[in-house]
């Protein structure tokens, strides 16, 4: 699995249970280093091992923990760039649903060897959507919902989300929208310097 | 913003709303060169309002090709690439392309931003929607800022690996041209032969003579082969528990264990100094060189020596041994030559 990935788990643990927390997971996970690198591709073996760790030390279910990385992939202030990037997928909140479809796309563009999720968007209605994933690990759904989640809220829109199971190789998420001009959201200047 | 939307909409079949929405950088000017229109980018980016009846070529200015004037000018270059700059912003290039219509509907010049699109967005403070769907200058900003960002992931991993390589060179043992120890590897092994109770051991310090001679007539290549000559000697001398260390550029130091005998000693330092004077070629020059030898013993201590305190008098008794002439050797506080004749004090050049 790409060094990103890995870094955005470890990352997550150390903003915010700190240092030694890591440390601690990093044991646990029985890791031959001290830090993922993420300019690096690393063997699979060790995100599921680091990831199984961190569910342990943290007492949280593996669903939560993906959905609290997803969050922390858009919500924290050094990953930026990354929320940045997220933003040139469309102007509003719902053009970032249809965004998603390239999302794997974008990836390469930004970095060859990053392996991103498929993403299919069903429409439902005018405001109702199903998302399927197709990742080459189990959890993307869950790591999309508290991505999603956050997203909506960083373009000031009110959306319902929940997983809807798995089809398949699919992990399936339903999304309700319910206004798209809910609050002023956070502020994204096309032109604006990366962080 | 509409002057003659019947003309065009006669010509080309489109108002000048779908015109703004497919081409959101375009300007429609009539047959005498004056503003009918612009899209809603360009009025944007001219900060200013444009008044349709406006002259074109005081809104733009066209750089490339040069002497564009007038209408005529620019109809003979329809289709071609312009590189031009609105007047508002005269350092911002950007580019574009003219083409005529038909039944004195006069022409429409789009454009696009040029290499300076982020300097540009920026600048004008263009959002998404400042650009057709079809415009890949969005893209273009995507890949320069996720570019950026790899690129500065990069340049951590690289600093991190080069200050990681630092640090692996400040702990190595290892002398990396002749593969003798170094002195980081001397000291930590003086310091545990100290450190063990009744550990008697001898150090011999070794300084090439004649080295320099062969560097400079035959180049530092001689001279690494030299090097490399002494450590062979070096290694086949000592034992498994000795330790050789390169020093400094021609100097060496020799921990020979177990050893209370300043004899042994010596003898080993004659065979060494015999040995290294056996001359060598490299490239079919001939390379013969000499070494002196300081040596200092633990058993020669009332007390327990320090390593410096042994090193020290090992650097002064092979002073002494300089001092005396070339391939000698001298054990520190042993009579001095002249006192008692001794051959290891002859003078072997």
């Amino acid at each position: 699995m790409h060094g990103l990935v890995n870094r955005a788990l470890q990352g997550f643990v150390v903003t915010t249970y700190g240092r030694e927390t890591w440390d601690e997971v990093r044991s646990q996970a029985g890791l031959p280093f001290t830090d993922f690198e993420a300019m690096l591709q690393y063997e699979d073996v060790y995100t599921l091992q680091a990831f199984d760790a961190a569910s342990r030390v943290l007492h949280k279910h593996p669903n939560v923990l993906l959905e609290d990385i997803g969050t922390y992939l858009v919500t924290d202030a050094e990953l930026e760039p990354l929320r940045r990037l997220l933003r040139f997928g469309g102007n509003t909140f719902l053009d970032f649903l249809h965004s998603l479809e390239e999302l794997a796309e974008r990836g390469r563009i930004a970095m060859p060897d990053l392996e991103l999720p498929i993403m299919l968007l069903e429409e439902e209605d005018q405001s109702s959507f199903r998302l399927r994933a197709r990742w080459s690990m189990p959890g993307i759904g869950p790591i999309l919902l508290g991505g999603l989640r956050a997203m909506a809220d960083d373009y000031g829109a009110l959306a319902f989300l929940h997983l809807s199971g798995i089809e398949g190789q699919d992990e399936c998420l339903h999304i309700q929208l319910l206004d798209t001009k809910h609050s002023a959201g956070r502020r994204f200047d096309l032109g604006g310097t990366p962080a | 913003m509409t002057g003659l939307p019947s003309a065009l909409s006669q010509v080309i079949g489109l108002s000048g709303g779908a015109l703004d929405t497919l081409m959101p950088m375009h300007i429609w000017v009539d047959d005498h060169g004056r503003v009918v229109q612009a899209g809603p980018t360009i009025l944007k980016m001219a900060r200013r309002d444009v008044r349709p009846g406006e002259r074109l070529f005081d809104l733009i200015d066209i750089r490339r090709p040069a002497r564009i004037a007038n209408m005529q000018d620019l109809l003979r270059q329809a289709g071609g690439k312009l590189t031009l700059v609105l007047r508002s912003a005269p350092d911002l290039p950007l580019r574009g392309s003219a083409t005529g219509l038909q039944g004195g509907a006069g022409a429409i010049l789009n454009l696009s931003l040029g290499l300076s699109f982020a300097r540009a967005v920026a600048e004008f403070g263009l959002t998404l929607n400042d650009f057709s769907p079809c415009d890949q200058t969005v893209e273009l900003l995507y890949l320069h800022e996720a570019n950026q960002s790899a690129a500065r992931l990069s340049r951590r991993l690289t600093e991190r690996l080069e200050s990681a390589r630092r640090a692996a060179e400040e702990q190595a043992l290892t002398d990396t041209l002749t593969g003798l120890s170094n002195r980081r590897a001397m000291d930590l092994e003086l310091a545990r032969a100290l450190g063990e109770p009744n550990e008697d051991f001898g150090i011999l310090h070794l300084d090439l003579d004649f080295f320099k001679q062969v560097n400079d007539t035959h180049g530092h290549a001689a001279g690494d082969h030299v090097l490399g000559h002494v450590a062979s000697v070096l290694k086949g001398e000592l034992r498994r528990a000795d330790m050789a260390a390169r020093v400094g550029g021609d100097e060496f130091v020799l921990l020979i264990r177990d050893c209370n005998d300043t004899e042994r000693l010596s003898s080993i330092a004659e065979r060494l100094i015999q040995r290294i004077e056996l001359p060598t070629s490299f490239d079919g020059k001939r390379c013969q060189i000499s070494a002196s030898v300081g040596i200092s013993m633990t058993a020669a201590y009332d007390d327990h020596p320090s390593a410096d305190r042994l090193l020290n008098d090992a650097d002064v008794a092979l002073y002494a041994a300089k001092n005396a002439g070339r391939g000698r050797l001298m054990v520190h506080g042993a009579i001095p030559p002249g006192t008692r004749p001794d051959r290891r004090q002859t003078d072997v050049a």
